[in-house]
């Protein structure tokens, strides 16, 4: 186990290395910070003043060598924007993002799983067909479009939560954050909301499908057959079966949110690292790009990793080994 | 609607507290977009500006007109032709209760231009000037040769206290540093989501009626209106144009608006026999057609300004004539914006030896200038009526800035016909004239932004004469005469000046700025 | 596609019967009257896309045709050059009708390209992952993997920052975005078939390895790939409107679906709901119709819900 754990690590530290790479080259051939960062009042001088004082003067080989050493002392850069280190950037608008991705695969799992279930158990009836049509909308509209409508209808129309921002936060178990105040929770509902349908739809369809395929199988026949009543067979014997497999990709999802929360977060200014890093993008700051992709990488690597080893205690059939999935 | 919405806003009140004013005298603005830190030195942007003056006081301010007026300097005058002297007014205090005195002013002058990791500082206005104490209460600037826009420059430089001075940047985002004599104080800053301050109630100048002011960046325009709409912020800054219309109607929002300091102009390559993006019909090298003023005559005479201000900015910008609106200092009174006349147009193009046009690409950028790609698209309709072939590439400024001034492999500009917009900082015409029309020249700082390299000695001559000339009058004078002299030879095409909009729940309205600042100051009970 | 579906189906088929596999396929697939549907509005959407410079009244594409001052017209107005706007026009001037039908072109390109070229590259990593087995198919699947717990977002918004923007250049960027799930797919449906009795009884035949692969193992392959590509050519298609939303899609001038909705974006508290919804219906359908089938395809294809 311990040996396993090890190689997988120097195996996440290559993938890291080998991104960082591609990523640093990659983000310095598109445009020129300087003229992101200059006042248009600036004369040539000055502007060559901003350029040495970025470093972008220095060979790009160069600029990454330091970067590198930088990096091996925990230190990813500075943003040319806000001047501070980028990492702490980053971490300082994780927690927003975190939360909000967190509520969306909640509400996924709570209104995706039964919906899916009762789909799946009666895939004939006319709810069972709306919910699937319902779904199939959830996977077809973007994100941005459907998040100005429950902008428009929740907090315009209606008025029964704000339009945009985060709430105040509530400290918890030593945990700061929105989820614990009343007013955080209002803010967040829409947001997670928006950002959680893709999921729903996710998980309604993988709930459905395990359903009708545990039916069928014989092990739901025998427990009919020994007269065990529908509604235990349903919740202790299919729900149980179908549960690993539906949590598992679930929670793989939750990268997916992440990714996703760029978009809801531009729509309702949601202060995450999604927007951090739309807004580093669009503004050329590219240590904060680096930065962040080596964060990410080095998260899914341990989500990988932490997933693997859970597997292996919960289903003795798997093996702890470096090959494949 | 609106009766059910008031129902349901009574009935769901508990929810929505983050929603509106709870008390009238706190503001919630809604900012599109954010300042990149509270240090009022770390980076010379609108934004950082607009906030700074609400904790930090200049020496000199600026109005909603960008006229200058006594600021934390009662007086200011030249008392030779290199010296500056400046009278500092007195009883002022810092948000800490420390005195405002000359040695305050020494040391913002120093730290200004050397704050570390600033992407771009405040050196730009302090270059070749020296500061000297002569008492408490009064400093001298210093310069090599005579000076005239002392001033403007000086109104751009935010005082901090003299314990400041010696602060990182961090310590002024954690507040302990942001120590100002500006009408309000810090109180918190989350970047990202929110800055919150509070009122000065020791306050030198007029007291802030707001005891609270919170600012809230919202970036994407429609969920900044529809955070207005929905009662979550009380202002918001930067209406888009496509939703002004369904705002004017809307009884519950006032809008308040303003033309702006910022020309949107085209720039042409006026350096290069062979220019990249124009060729014959059919492709195919010619030379370069953008050489002849009688073309680039024709192009202005081709554009329909008041189409792009009534369909592309639906009526929310002004034709452009020069580079700066009426009433600004230095702007020419024989200038008439350009008349359209395709036929005219296509006329002087026969006559300058191109009857069937030439084809041509207009690059602009797409997510700087409101509707900019929307622009650079009618620009290149309306060019392909007469004749020149004109196609359209947009991208992001971030990509567009560094090709457009030095994309080239020789490190020249790239493109050949560009749109680009300029907003005077100083609030006078020299601001344009050095950057845009003066000849590039690396070694004086001038033409810094000509991206199209006009070059006329004559036009030169009276820039620089200008920019020596302490005298208003005449400084105004030969200003208007190098505008009328650039505008005469196509240096540059100005199409339109923006027109900003602030949009505020009913009840209340703003002071339109034409330098674009989105200050709580502004903001008065109708 | 059901043609592919058709030839492979054929392929596998052991001595012709009365009812071929495809012909069961086909009755079974037309059994839905959704997917019936689903599938001719789909059709109907390629067609309108391919025939569009000869259907429409403007190109849109062609600054001479368009103008700003036709800008904002409602629907059913009369354009400046006389023909009738009936979808309306956005804020360029250009006429919806003809927008949609050229962004369509367009988007339909987009989605089939890049999952034409993602599947046949995922399709190659995935078989020779599969039979080559041992460090090389422990390499590659780790790299799927890891390729695989990165949103396609996020894998997408990167690579079109760093390579620009262009049709060329989106398309490359979803191909990497989504190369992984091909691979996965062919290589789990692989490693069942590759245990089957019929591969062990090749191999003892004496068969080359690569005939087992080509003509035995990929055409098992066949069905979970048409589902998966189904699935990601309609998020290929929504992922491009995304991106565009965010800034960092393909050019203004020539506006894909995707593009039109990021620009009806701005227009959606407007009141000139037309900007925004029309495009925004043209998607919906595309990507609904594409899914749909998909649905019905896997449901149909796998063996597991026979009744």
């Amino acid at each position: 186990m311990t040996v396993f754990i090890i190689r997988r690590l120097i195996q996440a530290l290559l993938v890291v290395f080998m991104m960082s790479v591609i990523v640093f080259f990659g983000v310095n051939i598109v445009g020129d910070p300087v003229y992101m960062l200059v006042s248009p009042d600036a004369d040539q001088a000055d502007i060559a003043a901003a350029i040495s004082r970025l470093g972008l003067d220095r060979p790009i080989w160069e600029q990454y060598l330091l970067f590198l050493k930088g990096a091996a002392q925990g230190d990813l850069g500075n943003s040319f924007i806000f001047g501070e280190p980028a990492l702490k950037l980053i971490l300082h608008h994780m927690p927003a993002t975190m939360e909000l991705a967190f509520s969306a695969l909640i509400l996924a799992i709570v209104v995706g799983i039964p919906l899916g279930l009762y789909a799946g158990l009666y895939p004939d009836s006319r709810i069972s067909k709306g919910i699937m049509a319902a779904s199939i909308f959830g996977f077809s509209l973007p994100t941005f479009w459907v998040g100005l409508m429950l902008i428009m209808l929740f907090a315009v129309e209606l008025r029964w939560v704000p339009a945009t921002g985060r709430g105040d936060l509530g400290t918890f178990l030593g945990i700061q954050s929105s989820l614990f105040t009343l007013d955080g929770l209002s803010h967040i509902f829409l947001p997670a909301l928006n950002l959680a349908l893709l999921k729903i739809s996710l998980a309604i369809r993988l709930t459905r499908a395990g359903v009708r395929e545990a039916m069928g199988l014989d092990y739901v026949k025998y427990a009919r057959a020994k007269g065990l009543s529908t509604r235990r067979i349903i919740f202790v014997h299919v729900m149980k079966n179908i549960m690993i497999p539906v949590v598992t990709v679930m929670g793989l999802e939750f990268g997916s949110l992440i990714g996703f929360s760029v978009v809801t977060e531009t729509i309702f200014a949601w202060p995450g690292m999604g927007k951090l890093l739309i807004d580093a993008i669009l503004q050329l700051d590219r240590p904060v790009v680096v930065a962040y992709l080596m964060i990410i990488v080095l998260f899914f690597v341990l989500i990988n990793l932490v997933v693997d080893i859970l597997y292996s205690i919960l289903d003795p059939r798997v093996r702890l080994q470096d090959q494949g999935a | 609607m609106r009766k059910l919405t008031a129902a349901t806003a009574v009935a769901f009140g508990i929810l929505a507290i983050g929603a509106g004013a709870a008390s009238a005298e706190k503001l919630t603005i809604g900012l599109a977009s954010e300042p990149t830190s509270l240090d009022p030195h770390f980076h010379n942007l609108g934004p950082n500006n607009a906030m700074s003056v609400h904790i930090f006081d200049r020496l000199i301010a600026q109005d909603e007109k960008q006229r200058l007026s006594p600021g934390l300097a009662v007086s200011w005058q030249p008392i030779d032709d290199l010296t500056w002297e400046f009278k500092l007014r007195e009883g002022v205090k810092f948000h800490d209760g420390s005195d405002f005195t000359a040695d305050d002013v020494v040391c913002t002058m120093a730290r200004a231009p050397e704050v570390p990791n600033s992407p771009s500082g405040y050196g730009t206005y302090l270059k070749g000037k020296e500061v000297i104490k002569i008492d408490d209460y009064t400093v001298h600037f210093k310069t090599a040769a005579p000076y005239p826009l002392m001033g403007n420059d000086i109104s751009t430089i935010p005082v901090i206290s003299e314990a400041g001075c010696a602060a990182a940047t961090e310590e002024f985002n954690a507040g302990t540093a942001a120590i100002g004599t500006g009408p309000f104080k810090f109180q918190s800053y989350t970047p990202g989501e929110s800055i919150v301050l509070t009122r000065n109630d020791d306050y030198w100048g007029d007291a802030p009626i707001w005891s609270e002011v919170e600012f809230r960046p919202i970036t994407s325009g429609p969920s900044r209106v529809a955070s207005l709409l929905a009662g979550d912020v009380d202002l918001i800054s930067g209406v888009p144009t496509t939703d002004i219309a369904t705002l004017e109607g809307n009884s519950d929002i006032q809008l308040s608006q303003g033309v702006s300091n910022r020309v949107i102009y085209l720039h042409m390559d006026q350096f290069r026999e062979n220019s990249p993006f124009v060729q014959a019909n059919g492709g195919g090298d010619i030379v370069n057609p953008l050489l002849d003023v009688r073309v680039r005559k024709a192009i202005s005479m081709a554009i329909n300004r008041d189409a792009i201000v009534d369909r592309v900015m639906e009526g929310v910008a002004m034709p452009a004539g020069q580079l700066l609106p009426e009433g600004f200092f230095g702007v020419s009174d024989n200038l008439d914006v350009v008349a359209y006349d395709p036929d005219g147009a296509k006329a002087l193009l026969a006559e300058a030896g191109y009857p069937d046009g030439f084809e041509l690409t207009i690059h602009g950028p797409n997510d700087r200038y409101i509707n900019d790609a929307k622009i650079a698209e009618a620009i290149a309709q309306m060019l392909t009526r007469i004749g020149i072939k004109t196609a359209v590439e947009t991208m992001p400024r971030s990509v567009y800035f560094g090709r457009a001034s030095t994309g080239s492999p020789d490190g020249l500009p790239e493109f050949s016909f560009i749109l680009v917009g300029w907003g005077a900082g100083s609030g006078e015409a020299s601001s344009p004239l050095k950057s845009l029309i003066h000849t590039f020249d690396k070694d004086a700082g001038f033409g810094s932004s000509n991206r199209g390299r006009h070059s006329d000695p004559e036009t030169d001559a009276l820039i620089e004469e200008a920019l020596s000339t302490v005298d208003d009058t005449k400084r105004q004078a030969l200003l208007a005469q190098a505008t009328e002299r650039a505008i005469e030879n196509v240096a540059i095409i100005p199409t339109h000046f923006q027109v900003n909009t602030w949009a505020a729940k009913a009840g209340l309205s703003y002071i339109a700025r034409t330098d674009e600042y989105t200050l709580a100051t502004g903001v008065v009970k109708d | 596609m059901s043609d592919l579906v058709a030839d492979t189906a054929l392929d596998a088929a052991t001595p012709p019967r009365v009812e071929t596999p495809f012909q069961r396929f086909r009755a079974e697939f037309f059994e839905s009257k959704i997917a019936t549907i689903a599938l001719a509005i789909f059709l109907i959407i390629v067609l309108l896309a391919v025939l569009a410079p000869w259907i429409t009244p403007q190109n849109p594409y062609d600054l001479a045709q368009v103008s700003v001052m036709d800008g904002r017209l409602p629907p059913g107005s009369e354009a400046f050059d006389g023909y009738t706007m009936w979808l309306g026009s956005d804020g360029s001037g250009r006429d919806l009708y003809s927008a949609i039908l050229y962004g369509l072109r367009i988007s339909l390109t987009v989605g089939l390209a890049s999952g034409v070229i993602a599947l046949l590259i995922g399709m190659a990593i995935g078989l020779v992952a599969a039979y080559a087995g041992g460090r090389i198919e422990a390499i590659i699947m780790r790299i799927v993997d890891l390729q695989l717990s990165f949103p396609a977002s996020l894998v997408a918004l990167m690579m079109v920052a760093a390579l620009g923007k262009g049709v060329d250049k989106i398309i490359l960027a979803l191909v990497i975005a989504q190369w992984a799930y091909y691979a996965r797919t062919v290589r789990a449906t692989a490693l069942v078939e590759r245990s089957k009795e019929y591969v062990e009884a090749a191999q003892c035949l004496g068969i080359s390895r690569f005939r087992i692969v080509f003509r035995h193992i990929l055409p098992n392959c066949m069905a979970p790939l048409i589902v998966v590509g189904t699935v990601q050519t309609a998020s290929a298609i929504s992922l491009e409107a995304t991106l565009s939303f965010l800034g960092v899609g393909l050019p203004q001038t020539e506006p894909s679906i995707g593009v039109l909705i990021a620009n009806g974006f701005e227009y959606m508290l407007s009141g000139r709901y037309w900007i925004s919804v029309f495009p925004g219906l043209a998607l919906l359908l595309t990507v609904v119709s594409i899914n749909l089938v998909g649905d019905h395809l896997r449901d149909v294809l796998n063996p597991r819900l026979k009744k």
